[in-house]
């Protein structure tokens, strides 16, 4: 008896390692020349054409780095969680994939969204760290993903180790929502959301409008650095198979 | 332009050390998480060539 199909056509396809492999060969020189794009007409926009705030100077040129960096590992952290559950409840061998690439890409980015916030404190509060709720959640969530790659490269099983991670990955969502309100449930040195999807930006356009343009580059180079990952862990896994056999003979 | 002149540019009204370190740092970053993968795809196809000579050496 043939098993119920409960979800789309491309839930299955992408379930597929061949057909994913596919894929993103297709789209990687279209999310790169995106993210090349977008990241130099944005970093040309931010550090040459923006104004300069009128507090701060020109350190608040910091921003178009330290915001799409927030955001980014917070998103990435995300998609690991999301992509962990899906391994767990229907354990498809992609989402495990995604899952694992996404822990040395949101760390890096979480090490990048701190080191840029204590750069920036310094000329803006005068100090480079404070034990503040804001920093010290993110902070947490750069340990998370420490852990997550500590764990996973502790298991052999690759299948034991993707659940473990997505448990772990699962159990450190709770701390999101803690980053997201950290500024509004504590007293805090930070400055609250530059963006929210309900408010107009409190900065004027020719600030915000980089701001946007670099949050777009930083996800279209997420998008490159995830699918290059991805690849390789695909053909590494599926290597006794027949197609990468004769993907790998050519 | 917000600058008057490129000295003024790097200078970033006594800033500059701050926001080029950040952009320098968000360059690193970048690169590494391009870099490494790309090496790492290398490595794999080289390893999987000498595999299959050797399957076809002994067979």
């Amino acid at each position: 008896m043939a098993e119920k199909k409960w979800m789309p056509r491309w839930f299955y396809q992408l379930a597929s390692p061949r057909w994913c492999y596919d894929i993103t060969g297709k789209l990687l020189p279209i999310f790169a020349i995106a993210a090349l794009l977008t990241l130099v007409v944005g970093t040309v926009w931010a550090l040459a054409f923006a104004p300069a705030d009128y507090q701060q100077g020109n350190s608040f040129r910091i921003i178009y780095i330290h915001v799409p960096a927030s955001i980014l590992a917070q998103s990435c952290y995300m998609l690991m969680a999301v992509a962990g559950a899906i391994g767990l409840i229907w354990k498809m061998k992609i989402a495990d994939m995604v899952a694992k690439c996404c822990a040395p890409i949101g760390a890096s980015i979480a090490i990048l969204s701190l080191a840029t916030g204590a750069i920036w404190g310094k000329p803006t509060w005068g100090s480079w760290w404070v034990w503040d709720a804001r920093l010290t959640s993110m902070l947490i969530l750069f340990f998370l993903y420490l852990g997550i790659i500590a764990l996973n490269s502790a298991i052999e099983s690759e299948r034991t180790a993707a659940q473990s991670t997505a448990v772990l990955a699962l159990v450190g969502l709770v701390n999101i929502p803690i980053i997201k309100y950290s500024v509004d449930w504590w007293n805090t040195l930070h400055q609250p959301a530059t963006f929210t999807l309900t408010e107009r930006p409190a900065m004027p356009s020719e600030m915000w409008l980089p701001l946007l343009v670099m949050v777009i580059g930083f996800y279209c180079f997420f998008a490159v650095a995830m699918m290059l990952r991805l690849r390789n862990e695909i053909i590494q896994r599926e290597r006794r198979s027949s197609w990468v056999r004769a993907l790998m003979a050519n | 332009m917000s600058f008057e002149s490129f000295a003024e540019f790097i200078d970033m009204g006594g800033h500059g050390l701050y926001v080029w370190l950040s952009y320098a740092i968000a360059l690193a970053v970048i690169a590494i998480n391009i870099v490494n993968p790309l090496m790492q795809k290398r490595q794999i196809f080289s390893e999987q060539a000498r595999r299959l000579r050797r399957e076809k050496q002994n067979p």
